[in-house]
């Protein structure tokens, strides 16, 4: 099992998720700097959350173009399992490789707090212990938005990972965070290797942090 | 006293900048010469209230400042503390009122930034961020948009940098209405071995700046903050510093990178006046001269003078003296990072200050004037008589109306939920929160370790107003509460001195008493103060605000599996108050929030029982005698309940002897409440038992609801609901 944590100027929760990834899969995931243009034989890429580039311009904009990214995208193109964890999700949208916009929450301000999602399919590889999860949120720029067109290929080809929901699993306003488009809280892409989520699996990992619910994520594709 | 003005400088000139006529004397005779321009601002830089501490110094010096885990005492970047293994927890607490005040979202953020670079600055890695804020009365037109400004502006920088915002404390009240307080905190974690000073030392060795270039941004920033506010402070704003906090993400990994290697000698930040406090810093504590060519420095602007580019305050910029061997590697980590990294000196034996541009000497100053010719001030001081108590006549109050008044109190700005601000801030971002934001301390593990932190900000300026001695001592022993609350070892606090203006004698008595009162409580809590800072001058039109010694607590949990929260951990426990109960409401919340009146005498406290109850505490911890625990403060017993009641929505039946307003809403000192397994209730009252500790059983927890027999009840969901409702109400 190898896997790769990219690494920018601003990713803050690099080193969380590199620390979820050796609890659970036992090895140590390989840093990469954003500079590097290659990455040897890998089975998982994480693009960590974080305020890369300091979110000028716009959230993920300037990552997307690093060096690293071009290398990521083709990597992602062969198939090679991607997670990308809050500006990571960002970032992914900005390379194309998920679809859709990431836009200012809807009470325009930063929230950091516990929500739930629950898993709208059981088929792809991040998604096999579906289960009604936990796990803390931490942004700005969350509200998922896409074109009408945009929203019905993604659900057409069950792209959708996880929605926000109540602790029961019910899906409703009350338990939409940031106002995301039917409460969308990860989407995949069409081949359902590429993964963006805007909660952080890696923050809920054990019981002391306050739930261990992220890790079902983690088991499902590293296992 | 004040002769004629016989110098060639303009006095207006002299005046402008801050400086006395005889501090000017002092420069003339210091320096066999009258100064040019960039040297008077430097004096004016250094001499200044917020660089000099002249009126404090003498006071502060009274405070403990040892102890056996103490490492590093006041008087570097920040204090360091012995937390076991090898691991030291170094921290401090800073103000940044007057920006605040002026440019609410910048100012809270550099409060921010400043403070971090304090930490890491010392070669720690900065794990969580703290704040103590104080605003205006919120029915004052600018109070919404303060608040608002500030969070923004705390969460902005911490969040960027991915530093978790774990803990701290807001209040409002009418005397912050010209002059909010905004004190940040920050405590990182670094080896004991490698710990960084700022000493400058090996003669010739380079002098190196990193970080952003140079603006001419926060130009006199210390001197403004320094300075009363009047109607026209709105035309400070230039002097109000940018922030950038992915520039000092960048320069937090390229710092820590670098003091891996043994390449750094020494190490300073530029915060408060910039490149002149840094330079005459490192100088003066190695005892060396400095030698600067300005023409070096990494300039954002064109044409800046010397003058400007001593005493800009632009953001995130450090001064390093470094091994030369190791200069291109220390240079390649910066380029890394892209980051400036210039040689712009060297150091020298002259113990001089001299700064040089294009070929030009621009200043040539003894570094022994700017920093032991500093004035130091025994200002003249009167002490205000305490406030007497006021008796209450017990038949005007109706036990009736205690759960509509607990509404009314839970629901008030000064204790209600602070949820809707900290869940503005990251406060679980490196993924070693093990208590959020609304219990009594934070708490954040030591990464990799089973061990952790506890960490808490307090004060009450009400009590310090009304008796400034034992409001010092409630603002130390409240962190020490917290501490002891949450199942940690209180070790050391920082302390922000927030006051007026230090020349009128009444603002300086409450000093002297504030100072003598937390001197007292540090003394016999062996908690002793290893940083600070003091921020005077807090005024508006000639009102000072109250005294704010705010105070921020650490200490540590050997192992987390013994971290206590407030939150009631299950149904049928008992619920045990600890400590004495008269049922003092003088200077209450009940007072201010349901009567509106602030009258009465502060509460006393009694530091032997206090000592004895905190040991008790946390031997029950270590005896895992205890569910939950928390102390009685702010608002007496029934607030503490009811928080405990909200944190975890289990509900409690109370059921006491006395039923009457002074006993549930009382805020006598030194008082816990603890939750207590049926299970273990024997033990627990033989411990304390030992220890002749006074306890009183006061109830058993209930599912739901909050019921106090022969009075009323309410359920736990509508007290969260009234207590979660007016700060997102009042700012929308």
């Amino acid at each position: 099992m190898k896997s790769h944590v990219i690494v920018f100027p601003g990713s803050n929760c690099d080193r969380d998720v590199a620390v979820a990834i050796e609890k659970i899969s036992g090895s140590a995931p390989e840093m990469i700097w954003h500079k590097n243009t290659s990455i040897e034989h890998s089975d998982l890429i994480i693009v960590p959350g974080g305020f890369s580039y300091g979110d000028y311009l716009r959230c993920g904009a300037i990552a997307s173009t690093s060096p690293i990214m071009h290398e990521v995208v083709q990597k992602a193109k062969a198939g090679v399992p991607v997670i990308g964890i809050c500006n990571g999700f960002q970032i992914l949208i900005e390379t194309s490789l998920l679809d859709g916009a990431l836009i200012r929450n809807n009470s325009l301000s930063f929230i950091c707090r516990d929500i739930h999602i629950k898993a709208e399919n059981s088929t792809s590889i991040f998604t096999k212990n579906n289960i009604i999860a936990k796990m803390p949120i931490a942004h700005n720029e969350g509200n998922y938005f896409a074109s009408t067109e945009t929203l019905k290929k993604i659900k057409d080809h069950d792209q959708i990972a996880f929605r926000y929901c109540d602790e029961h699993g019910v899906v409703n306003e009350q338990a939409n965070p940031n106002g995301s488009m039917e409460n969308i809280a990860g989407i995949l892409n069409d081949t359902k290797n590429v993964l963006g989520l805007m909660p952080h699996p890696e923050r809920a990992i054990e019981i002391n942090l306050g739930g261990d619910d992220g890790k079902h994520i983690f088991e499902s594709v590293l296992n | 006293m004040t002769s004629t003005w016989i110098h060639k400088t303009e006095q207006s000139l002299v005046e402008s900048h801050g400086l006395k006529h005889d501090e000017f004397d002092n420069i003339v005779k210091g320096l066999g010469r009258e100064p040019n321009l960039t040297e008077l601002g430097i004096f004016s830089a250094m001499w200044n209230e917020h660089c000099s501490y002249k009126s404090s110094k003498f006071w502060l010096k009274k405070l403990p400042t040892t102890g056996e885990r103490v490492v590093q005492g006041p008087g570097e970047n920040a204090g360091v503390i012995d937390i076991d293994d090898g691991d030291v927890a170094v921290f401090k607490m800073e103000s940044h009122n007057h920006p605040s005040y002026i440019e609410p979202y910048q100012g809270a953020a550099t409060g921010v930034g400043g403070i971090l670079r304090d930490i890491f600055t010392m070669g720690a890695r900065p794990v969580a961020n703290l704040n103590a804020l104080r605003f205006g009365e919120p029915s004052h037109p600018k109070t919404k948009h303060l608040l608002a400004g500030v969070v923004e502006g705390i969460g902005g920088y911490g969040n960027c940098i991915g530093i978790p915002t774990v803990g701290g404390e807001v209040n409002f009240h009418p005397s912050y209405n010209g002059n909010i307080l905004v004190n940040a905190m920050t405590v990182g974690i670094a080896k004991k071995d490698k710990i960084f000073y700022s000493a400058a030392a090996g003669i010739g060795n380079p002098v190196v700046y990193v970080g952003s270039k140079t603006g001419r941004d926060g130009i006199h920033g210390a001197t403004m903050a320094s300075a009363e506010f009047d109607d026209d402070s709105e035309d400070k704003k230039p002097t109000v510093q940018v922030g950038d906090p992915f520039t000092e993400k960048l320069l937090l990994e390229a710092c820590l990178e670098l003091m891996k290697e043994e390449a750094i000698i020494a190490i300073q930040d530029m915060g408060a006046a910039g490149l002149t406090s840094s330079s005459i810093e490192m100088a003066s504590k190695g005892n060396v001269g400095l030698e600067i060519d300005l023409t070096k420095v990494p300039m954002r602007a064109s044409n800046m003078t010397a003058y400007e580019l001593m005493l800009s305050e632009s953001q995130e910029r450090m001064l390093m003296v470094i091994d030369p061997a190791k200069e291109d590697m220390a240079r390649k980590i910066f380029k890394k990072w892209d980051l400036e990294f210039e040689v712009i000196g060297r150091v020298t034996d002259t113990k001089n200050l001299v700064l040089n541009m294009h070929g030009k000497e621009e200043a040539c100053i003894p570094i022994n004037i700017l920093v032991e010719d500093a004035p130091e001030y025994q200002r003249d001081y009167t002490i205000s008589e305490p406030t007497k108590d006021y008796t209450i006549d017990p038949n005007s109050l109706n036990a009736e109306t205690i759960v509509d008044d607990l509404i009314k109190m839970i629901s008030h700005p000064n204790l209600c939920s602070r949820r809707w601000i900290w869940e503005q801030y990251d406060h679980m971002v490196m993924a070693d929160t093990i208590v959020r934001p609304g219990s009594d301390a934070a708490v954040v593990r030591v990464h990799g370790t089973n061990k952790a932190i506890a960490m808490s900000t307090d004060c009450s300026p009400t009590y310090c107003k009304h008796n400034s001695f034992e409001g010092g001592k409630h603002a130390v022993v409240e962190t020490w509460r917290n501490l002891i609350a949450s199942g940690a070892l209180p070790i050391a606090i920082t302390d922000c001195m927030n006051f007026g203006n230090p020349e009128k004698p009444e603002i300086m008595g409450q000093f002297v008493e504030c100072i003598r009162g937390m001197t007292e409580a540090c003394s016999a809590l062996n908690y002793p103060v290893v940083s600070g800072n003091v921020s005077l001058y807090n005024e508006t039109n000639g009102e000072g605000i109250y005294p704010t010694p705010a105070i921020g607590g650490v200490g540590l949990i050997k192992n987390i599996e013994k971290t206590k929260t407030i939150a009631f951990k299950k149904i049928d426990s008992a619920i045990y108050l600890i400590g004495k109960t008269e049922g003092h409401l003088g200077n209450s919340h009940f007072l201010s929030i349901v009567q509106n009146q602030e009258i009465g005498s502060t509460p006393i406290i009694n530091l032997d029982e206090e000592l004895k109850n905190g040991k008790f505490i946390l031997e029950l911890v270590n005896k895992d005698l205890i569910l939950s625990s928390h102390d009685v403060g702010e608002g007496g017993l029934l607030v503490a309940a009811t928080e405990m009641s909200m944190s975890s929505g289990i509900g409690v039946s109370i059921n006491t002897e006395r039923k009457n307003h002074a006993y549930y809403f009382g805020e006598d000192q030194g008082r816990y409440l603890v939750e207590v397994d049926a299970a273990d209730e024997q033990k627990f009252k033989q411990v304390a038992e030992d220890h002749k500790i006074t306890i009183e059983l006061i109830g058993r927890t209930i599912d739901a609801y909050l019921m106090i027999q022969d009075i009323g009840k309410v359920s736990v969901k509508d007290l969260k609901s009234e207590s979660e409702k007016w700060f997102p109400n009042f700012t929308r």
